[in-house]
């Protein structure tokens, strides 16, 4: 994967999958302790003690069009290549939380990239999923809900392609008044 | 700063040209967005897509993600199911490939042949 968004699209596709209606992803950056934690919650089907296990091993899926399941483990391997490391929790019925950390400073953590686009693009053919995207650095915060933006939308889709314009752009803004300076050390 | 509010003009724009996407009865433009998909560039085929449609205005197409197709060394794949069920399965997708098809397949009707599975595997 060449960015840290497209890890993320990958993810929300694993959340979706396992039946996930509510996704909670939050990109919290931190200068003092050099971490960008990127987190994915979902309450979908979530995973029992013992694929919890086996979960970031590629050759374990549930899948059945393939014999590899690499999304998970490229993630882990990605954050563990820049100094970081990736934590799943995860309970039968309940949902599952990934949390994977990078080290911003480290010279082998990929960009960012797009997340605004990761975001549209998830929406564009699951329109009933309620999905929060927190970013957090320092003392600002940025957040974006579905569910208030389709409150103002009051029955106009969520994905309509001018309001998917907007979100992106909408997100765009977020991560430039979040991360400010910072935004450039991520996202080269 | 962009804000909440601005939505309002949205959606008054938006429910005046209502159902750009939402015909069933249309094509119907599935982009395989498993690991592999995404790799190899499923986002961008996809978002050109939208753009292409949105920009000739086209009423009688959807576009919606699946998983993985089985065929990863293909990928991104790209299936085009026209109004009558056919499916045309197109492979190592661009985003100047999406233009192709969205002007040849979706508002001519003429399958891009060069760029489907059954063309690749020839090769």
């Amino acid at each position: 994967m060449r960015d840290i968004s497209l890890h993320l699209l990958d993810i929300i596709q694993n959340s979706i999958a396992a039946s996930g209606t509510s996704i909670a992803i939050a990109i919290t950056s931190c200068l003092k302790s050099q971490e960008l934690k990127i987190s994915i919650s979902d309450n979908g089907i979530g995973m029992d003690e013992e694929m919890l296990k086996r979960v970031t091993d590629p050759f374990i899926t549930t899948r059945d069009t393939r014999k590899v399941g690499l999304g998970i483990s490229l993630f882990k391997a990605s954050a563990e290549q820049s100094g970081g490391y990736l934590e799943i929790s995860s309970k039968k019925g309940l949902g599952t939380t990934l949390e994977a950390v990078f080290m911003i400073d480290n010279i082998d953590r990929p960009p960012l990239g797009d997340v605004a686009d990761t975001v549209a693009s998830v929406l564009v053919s699951n329109e009933t999923l309620h999905l929060t995207l927190v970013l957090s650095h320092n003392d600002e915060k940025f957040v974006f809900d579905t569910e208030e933006v389709k409150k103002m939308l009051n029955g106009v889709p969520i994905n309509e392609y001018e309001v998917l314009n907007w979100i992106k752009g909408y997100i765009n803004e977020g991560i430039n008044v979040t991360f400010g300076g910072v935004l450039n050390e991520i996202n080269n | 700063m962009k804000s909440i509010t601005e939505l309002e003009e949205l959606r008054k724009k938006a429910l005046e040209k209502m159902g750009v996407r939402a015909n069933t009865d249309g094509y119907r433009i599935v982009v395989g967005m498993a690991t592999c998909g995404i790799a190899a560039g499923a986002r961008p085929v996809m978002n050109s897509f939208m753009e292409e449609l949105q920009k000739r205005e086209i009423k009688n197409a959807s576009v919606t993600m699946t998983g993985c197709v089985g065929v990863c060394r293909l990928e991104p794949i790209v299936e085009v199911i026209d109004p009558s069920g056919n499916k045309t399965t197109y492979v190592k997708m661009t985003s100047e490939k999406a233009v192709r098809i969205v002007a040849e397949h979706i508002v001519n009707g003429r399958v891009c042949l060069d760029y489907t599975i059954g063309y690749e595997d020839k090769k």
